[in-house]
């Protein structure tokens, strides 16, 4: 008994007894409850020894993260129950120290600003500007190369596309798209020959060519040349935020764009009229060559593509 | 008594009555003297509130985006070469597609636990997100935010707006045809800025879209830039709330003088510990059963093909929607063009969403003219114009966030998608107009209610053995007693007494 006694340290606790209702557990029956959690627990070391063996042999992704999440989830609840069931249940208080310090404090750090670094600026303006000035130098110049090498300037670039007068229009697979190709009411992707598996050609040069029918067709001022035999060509980018116009729905005689359910009216210069479009489908301008090839007559007459600043 | 003992109880008085733990603390305070600051740290008492989770959730689906993000980057290249797959995965098998699609579909299926990892990583996104708007949310509600915690609250407007551009970011590295389609947008966002926006989007890009140096600015940005800045935020969040305190909701004992509620150690670090495996245990089920971002069946991207009923994660639904709803209305004068149809829901609208989280505190006390510090927290109930404004707030944000799937809307209930516009433009636009007035009476309502907040017992009516009826209040809840009790200091072991002497008053003994 003495012997044992040598192992003890005594210590005071401000007051607390050993059975105050603060430091005992919450749970009724702490027995009962700390097999349960020892359970739950062992529960949780069988997983995670699990998700090892899983790992090990490696099993289907579900059965590891069955085994892991399980696991870890079981040992997170035991643990919570310990905390919340068999320690000391409080509730326990500290006092909030003020943050504010005192009025002279705040008086001798606002002086030390003030009139130490005050007097010294004051004093030796030229300096304080130089080095200043300097900095702040530094700073724009150190922002005007970095910004600038991260990307080329705009330019013209989005005014143009890779269509050019003569350009033959190939589908996806590279090939020339002929008069008889297309029955009236069906559509392909096209793209001006040489560019249709470059990155520019997919995002920029994009066409829809569409057979129409030539009842109902509204033929736009000043491009009465531009869809011969019914083929007629519209930009494929959105002009809302450049999604390609994916959809054709060929009752309706429009196209959708899937991303924001704008829609134009193939039969009527890809006017829209439904959605946050704000302008039509460029038309590009086409015509049949001799060996019946599609053809462009020119580029666009217009930057394809959302709407930009310097766009007029 | 065996040898072994003595020499067991001599190396640990050589050791000092504290044995490795003492010596090691030693030896620290000797050079950082963290002893004292130390000690009060252990004591630092956690008010318990199920609300105050909220931010742990997030906080800890932090950790399991770092730790899963080192996972995926060991095997992820951000590159837009162009190669041929010829992996695990059949159906893509011969098809050209960037590195950066073939990497992630790899990572996928022939990287050891590749595929619940990303999973993992993708829905740890999705909850970090939801948890900070909840605890944000929470932190509105019960004003939270006032004087003297402003600062934690600007910090946290700028974690979540940091975490929605990074959420996008890693939601475009796979490069599939989905998140393709996304950054195809975000180009188009940036370019609708006006007098700048082309040189901002062909800077971020390095040029006209697509380009090829936009996967590596974004990755660079998505694992580094972005989580570091989010880091040191993270940061200094906490170290302000330990140096601030924590609120606490008002309650027996509490005032705005003090805290109430669990020490630091070791019973609120049992529990945050615990709390933080099940956060981790419950995101690895959801990347186990719950199946996200399928990249493998969307296929590698093509700016000239397109997916149907394309949807941004969650926390981009808003924008999204807005951008649907929103009108076509491009200005156009002197040679230029203003895309307002893109500017105003895509850049001054979550501009102006941001600015007015913000600037909450300062308009508040604008209003209230109220400068003291509040360490108590408010009901909800018992600030009905505040509860009702970020109500309204929210209700319009979730018709943006619902007007996101208008086309899934209008195939569902077979009706046109001009009347689900239509529906959802008028919506968006009366719904915080119909929940402020409705949020304000039921709060004030509940305000008014005696004893709000509170659990009442039963009236307990009894017959006398004369026949006469007697009414008494019936014993208060079981576990309401429990935190009836007094709060008390935590327990400090400051004195030792040598052992051999009898325990005062007030003095207890512990086996060590």
């Amino acid at each position: 008994m003495s012997e044992r006694r040598e192992h003890r340290t005594a210590v005071s606790l401000n007051g607390l007894r050993e059975d105050d209702p603060h430091l005992q557990p919450a749970a009724r029956n702490p027995q009962l409850v700390e097999r349960v959690i020892a359970l739950t627990l062992l529960v949780g070391v069988v997983l995670i020894i699990g998700f090892g063996a899983a790992y090990w042999v490696n099993a289907a992704p579900w059965t590891l993260g069955a085994t892991m999440g399980g696991g870890l989830f079981f040992l997170g609840v035991g643990l919570i129950a310990w905390a919340k069931y068999l320690m000391a249940r409080g509730p326990f208080v500290e006092e909030r120290h003020v943050l504010a310090t005192s009025q002279e404090d705040r008086d001798a750090f606002a002086a030390a600003i003030v009139e130490r670094g005050g007097g010294v600026v004051k004093r030796r303006r030229v300096l304080g500007g130089l080095v200043g000035g300097g900095l702040g130098a530094f700073g724009v110049v150190a922002l005007f190369p970095l910004l600038r090498s991260l990307g080329p300037l705009p330019k013209g670039t989005l005014f143009h596309t890779d269509w050019r007068a003569g350009s033959f229009a190939v589908d996806i697979t590279g090939r020339r798209i002929h008069v008889s190709d297309l029955a009236v009411g069906s559509i392909v992707t096209v793209f001006p020959e040489g560019t249709q598996n470059t990155d520019r050609g997919q995002a920029v040069d994009q066409t829809v060519l569409i057979r129409l029918s030539n009842e109902n067709f509204t033929t736009q001022k000043g491009r009465e040349s531009w869809g011969p035999m019914g083929y007629i060509a519209y930009s494929k980018l959105c002009t809302h935020l450049g999604c390609p116009v994916g959809l054709y729905e060929q009752q309706l005689q429009l196209l959708v764009c899937p991303c924001h359910q704008s829609m134009f009216n193939v039969n009527n210069g890809a006017i829209p009229n439904f959605g946050p479009a704000p302008r039509p489908l460029p038309q590009l301008p086409l015509y049949i060559d001799a060996a019946g090839y599609i053809r462009s007559q020119s580029d666009y007459h217009e930057p394809v593509g959302p709407g930009f600043w310097e766009r007029s | 008594m065996s040898n072994a003992v003595v020499t067991k109880r001599s190396k640990k008085q050589a050791l000092g009555r504290y044995g490795r733990v003492g010596k090691a603390l030693d030896e620290l305070d000797d050079r950082l003297g963290v002893a004292k600051g130390g000690r009060s740290f252990l004591d630092k008492i956690f008010p318990d509130h199920w609300s105050f989770m909220l931010g742990e959730i997030a906080l800890y689906s932090f950790v399991v985006l770092l730790a899963t993000g080192v996972f995926l980057s060991l095997y992820y290249i951000p590159s837009s070469a162009i190669v041929t797959y010829h992996g695990s995965y059949l159906p893509l098998d011969g098809q050209s597609m960037t590195e950066a699609y073939a990497s992630t579909v790899n990572l996928s299926f022939a990287v050891r636990a590749g595929l619940l990892m990303r999973q993992m990583h993708h829905w740890a996104a999705d909850i970090f997100i939801g948890a900070m708007v909840v605890h944000m949310a929470r932190v509105f509600f019960t004003g939270a935010f006032r004087k003297p915690r402003e600062l934690n609250w600007t910090i946290g407007v700028t974690l979540l707006t940091l975490a929605i551009v990074n959420g996008f970011l890693g939601y475009s590295l796979p490069d599939d045809l989905v998140s393709g389609t996304g950054i195809r947008i975000a180009y188009s966002i940036i370019l609708s800025v006006p007098l700048v926006g082309t040189y901002l989007a062909f800077f971020v890009f390095g040029g006209n879209f697509p380009g090829t140096a936009v996967l590596p600015r974004f990755f660079i940005l998505h694992v580094l830039v972005v989580p570091g800045i989010m880091l040191a935020l993270v940061s200094a969040h906490m170290i302000l709330l330990v140096r601030q305190k924590h609120t606490q909701f008002p309650g027996e004992g509490r005032t705005e003088d003090n805290v109430v509620g669990t020490p630091m150690f070791p019973v609120f670090m049992a529990k945050t510990t615990g709390f933080m495996l099940i956060v981790t245990g419950v995101t690895a089920l959801l990347g186990a059963f719950a199946q996200i971002n399928p990249i493998w069946q969307f296929g590698p991207y093509d700016a000239s093909r397109i997916s149907y009923a394309v949807q941004p994660d969650w926390y981009m639904a808003f924008l999204d929607g807005a951008l649907r709803i929103f009108p076509a209305w491009s200005f156009h004068s002197f040679g230029h063009t203003i895309p307002l149809e893109v500017t105003i829901p895509a850049v001054i609208f979550p501009g102006l969403v941001f600015g007015l989280a913000y600037a909450w505190p300062a308009l508040e006390r604008m209003v209230t003219k109220d400068v003291a510090p509040h360490n108590l927290l408010d009901r909800p109930s018992s600030r009905p114009k505040r509860t009702a404004a970020g109500v309204a707030v929210l209700a319009a944000i979730s018709m943006l966030f619902i007007a996101s799937s208008t086309d899934v809307i209008a195939n569902f209930f077979h009706i046109s998608l001009n009347t689900v516009l239509w529906a959802m433009r008028v919506l968006v636009l009366v719904s915080p107009f119909i929940a402020y007035p409705i949020a304000y009476k039921i709060a004030s309502e509940m305000h008014a209610t005696r004893g709000s907040g509170k659990r009442k017992t039963a009236n307990v009516v009894t017959r006398t053995d004369e026949g006469e009826y007697v009414a008494t209040a019936a014993p208060a809840y079981a576990d309401d007693v429990a935190h009836d009790l007094a709060p008390t200091p935590v327990p400090q072991y400051i004195e030792a007494v040598e052992a051999d002497e009898e325990p005062d008053d007030g003095v207890r003994t512990i086996d060590r």
